[in-house]
């Protein structure tokens, strides 16, 4: 049986209270859950606080470049589909490096989750505005305010009609863990916006802040396969905020729709080079 | 006025036609040439051919050039036999170049026979006539220049018959009987008694006639490449679509990706997963790749990487060649990591090469470029048909009984060569990373870690360097002048060379495909010329330069050209009395 302790690792690097703590807990609990072993997994990370979780968790990890985490994820679950690939970034990683990846992996629809660490600033490089800022924050670069309308994630992805769209908080794990088991077991592309505070460089999006501000949208009675609400909801920020599945649908992934992967993954499979001879057909 | 084939050689006629078919893009010139390219090389014969076109899909001059041989030919040659006219700009743009042959035009375009050379033949009439349709007019051409060469029409009409097979009966005899109408116009009408020499078939085996672009799609293919992912651009898009056309027979999967940065990550996680894989690109999309190649040599995932070189900077000649991009492969992406340069000579190459590519690749855990150029990627040569029968893939990864649950992906190792296994081999959980990473594949950010680290990674090149080949010879041993040439080159350089042997100048080439690193024996090679030209396709000499900052050899002159067009023999001859050294 897989348990918490098949997935320890590592000696972290992170801040006292950074909401990555919790988020790695919580991403541990939902591997358990769904009973996943570690050879089973494939986290692929971005750079940022965020792109060091699987280097404190024990399974396969290909931590790549900034932004860059959806491609390498993708090729990896094409070439092997039995992995379980989980996309890990922060909000610049996700949004504004690797925003064109994220548009695009939503229309490619991999099985894939992406668990998008927001703390709506830039925690590496220690403290300048990301895309999700609140319009007005001052930061040493940002001077006069953020000018900019802060990413809408959700809206975006709504949009995009990506068939799992999610947004947990890292001060409630229990929630946030049990968002990342349905998005794992969801087929297709999964989003899951993380609300994490930053202790350090973030003085305004505090613990406190958004324990004033979360509410579970289950409890209110959404419909997430009303793409419509779904909307509505996503556009909902400030005094309350929501969190849960704002919106799912079934989907195929598209490794699924790939017609070479119907006989299996492709690693392991036998070359015929008699082949090659029908191939030169056509240049005689 | 008599028709002159080709020279006479030891008392026999080596035929040697130079066709020119000249129009607007959309007209048609390349399916003309490529049927009459195709004709002659099943009825024996060798077909070099290459195109020259402009960066739109309509309109504009453009021009198919083939040159049709009874011997092998790598190159085309200036002097043209048949001038085939499809628009306005053919005549004055090329008449120039026709010496001792003929003008096929179009009626609209010459009326009259304003010179003995224009043979005007109205295409689209003849084709409404026998056919009922403008659209068989490149048909009716096509024919045309089989009556003005009095060459028989069997393998034609039979080729017509197995490519229109799938359009009909009807189409099949339609295209047919244009070919013949347009034959027997120039051969038996009012141009009769035009042609004075009877080229025949010759009997062979079968041979195939491919570009650059397809023999590194089929090398790939041969190679077992099983994921490519690639955005679009112009040269190097014929290798993406060459392997899409086969890629559901080879387990292959072939993925448009949203631009050259998705297209060069994808492809590194799918080979981090364990398949061969590949992207393809021209210089502006390589630019946004080197992230992705030093992400490549940090984590030691291999990767194939196929260039097809255009004109720079920027968007620059986005149809033409140049060897402008060497420098930036060279030194592509921050930091200090070991990779494989290949620059392929001739589309049989390109196949050796891409092969080998994967290989090394894999092998050593590189990023491998393959350096092509317009020149290579729209060359189409001549060939036996190849031999795959020796083939085999090496992928160069543990066993499963060698990955135990203690696997480490970073090993430190006297070759530099850490054992790979693939994420979930043998329950061996890899971990990779692009931050500097200890044995196990976890961030270490500790000086001595990164010490050891780098030189594990840089002592690759090592074992790496013991297998790059040295440079081709071709020509006569210790000449007075070597030419040193690299990549698409090699054709006209070739030639050059044999046509000046011949008249007894003492001139060789030392050409070069595997361009970084060089083999060992090469600075001991070049130490032993006499005057050497480096000749290269680009304007400042970046091969030379090479030559001086790996191996501190000092060419004695360059030949450089950088108009956006290949060498060409004759170019070359001229070039070099134009530096007076012959």
């Amino acid at each position: 049986m897989v348990t918490m302790d098949n997935y320890k690792d590592g000696e972290t690097e992170w801040c006292p209270g950074c909401g990555n703590f919790n988020i790695l807990e919580a991403v541990k609990r939902s591997l358990v859950d769904l009973g996943k072993e570690p050879r089973e997994v494939l986290m692929v990370s971005g750079i940022g606080q965020s792109g060091k979780l699987p280097h404190y968790l024990k399974c396969n990890t290909f931590n790549s470049l900034h932004g860059r985490t959806l491609p390498p994820a993708t090729g990896a679950k094409v070439a092997n589909p039995e992995l379980t690939v989980i996309a890990v970034g922060g909000d610049g990683d996700s949004y504004g490096e690797g925003g064109n990846h994220f548009i695009h992996a939503i229309r490619r629809n991999p099985d894939i989750t992406l668990i998008a660490h927001d703390n709506q600033i830039y925690g590496l490089t220690k403290g300048q505005a990301s895309p999700t800022s609140e319009l007005g924050m001052k930061t040493k670069v940002q001077t006069h305010g953020v000018l900019h309308t802060p990413f809408n994630p959700l809206a975006v992805a709504i949009s995009l009609d990506c068939p799992f769209v999610a947004r947990g908080f890292a001060g409630d794990v229990d929630h946030l863990s049990s968002l990342l088991s349905q998005a794992i077991s969801h087929k297709g592309f999964s989003l899951v916006d993380v609300l994490q505070p930053c202790v350090t460089f973030n003085k305004l999006n505090t613990y406190k802040w958004y324990h004033d501000r979360v509410y579970k949208m289950e409890d209110d009675g959404h419909d997430p396969a009303n793409r419509i609400a779904a909307f509505e909801k996503a556009l909902e920020w400030g005094d309350r905020i929501p969190t849960g599945v704002f919106y799912k649908r079934d989907s195929e992934p598209f490794e699924s729709k790939l017609e070479v992967l119907k006989k299996g993954p492709l690693t392991g499979k036998q070359y015929d080079f008699a082949k090659l001879d029908s191939v030169f057909e056509n240049f005689s | 006025m008599t028709f002159c084939l080709g020279v006479i050689s030891g008392g026999i006629i080596i035929v040697d036609i130079n066709i020119k078919i000249g129009g607007e893009a959309g007209q048609g010139i390349q399916t003309i040439g490529l049927v009459l390219s195709r004709t002659f090389v099943r009825d024996g014969f060798y077909v070099y051919g290459n195109q020259f076109y402009l960066s739109r899909v309509r309109g504009g001059h453009n021009y198919f050039h083939i040159r049709v041989s009874d011997h092998p030919v790598y190159a085309l040659d200036e002097k043209i036999d048949v001038l085939v006219a499809l628009d306005n700009q053919t005549i004055p743009e090329h008449i120039e170049e026709v010496k001792e042959g003929f003008v096929l035009a179009d009626e609209s375009i010459v009326r009259d026979n304003v010179d003995e050379k224009i043979v005007s033949v109205p295409f689209t009439e003849i084709a409404k006539d026998v056919s009922g349709k403008k659209l068989f007019s490149n048909t009716v051409a096509v024919g045309a220049v089989f009556g003005l060469l009095c060459y028989d029409l069997s393998t034609l009409k039979k080729f017509l018959s197995e490519t229109f097979k799938r359009k009909g009966d009807e189409v099949v005899e339609k295209n047919i009987k244009a070919a013949q109408a347009g034959y027997d116009y120039v051969k038996n009408g009012k141009f009769e008694g035009i042609c004075n020499y009877n080229l025949s078939p010759q009997p062979t085996n079968r041979r195939i006639l491919i570009n650059g672009n397809d023999s590194v799609g089929v090398g790939a293919l041969a190679a077992g490449v099983q994921f490519l992912s690639a955005y679009p651009m112009t040269p190097s898009t014929g290798v993406m679509t060459r392997v899409a056309a086969h890629a559901d027979d080879f387990n292959a999967v072939v993925e448009q990706a949203e631009d050259e940065i998705a297209a060069i990550n994808m492809a590194i996680g799918a080979s981090f997963a364990g398949v061969r894989a590949m992207t393809t690109t021209s210089g502006g999309g390589f630019c946004l790749m080197t992230e992705g190649l030093g992400l490549s040599g940090i984590t030691e995932t291999p990767i194939v990487i196929f260039l097809g070189q255009r004109p720079g900077p920027a968007t620059g000649l986005p149809t033409m060649t140049e060897q402008g991009d060497l420098n930036f492969v060279l030194h592509a992406a921050q930091g200090e990591f070991p990779r494989c340069v290949l620059a392929p000579r001739t589309a049989k190459d390109a196949f050796n090469q891409t092969r080998r590519a994967f290989d090394i690749a894999d092998k050593y855990q590189i990023p491998v470029l393959i350096l092509s150029d317009q020149h290579l990627a729209d060359g189409l040569f001549t060939y036996e048909m190849f031999d795959t029968s020796g083939l085999k893939i090496n992928r160069h990864l543990l066993e499963d009984r060698a990955v135990g649950s203690d696997y480490q992906r970073y090993t430190i190792t006297e070759s530099g060569i850490s054992p790979r296994a693939i994420p979930g081999q043998n329950g061996a959980l890899v971990v990779a990373d692009s931050d500097e990473h200890n044995e196990s594949g976890h961030i270490d950010q500790t000086t001595g870690n990164r010490i050891r680290m780098n030189e594990k990674r840089l002592r690759k090149v090592d074992g790496l360097t013991d297998e790059m080949q040295m440079p081709a010879i071709h020509g006569i041993d210790g000449a007075d002048i070597s030419l040193i040439g690299w990549g698409s080159t090699y054709g006209p350089l070739a030639e050059a060379v044999e046509i000046l042997n011949r008249d007894e100048v003492s001139i060789n080439l030392i050409h070069f495909s595997d361009i970084y690193p060089f083999s060992h024996d090469t600075v001991s090679l070049l130490d032993g010329l006499n005057t050497t030209i480096c000749v290269e396709n680009n304007a400042t000499g970046q091969f030379a330069r090479l030559l001086r900052a790996e191996l501190g050899f000092e060419v004695s002159k360059k030949m450089l050209r950088y108009d956006g067009l290949p060498f060409t023999p004759q170019s070359v001859i001229r070039e070099l009395k134009g530096m007076g050294v012959i």
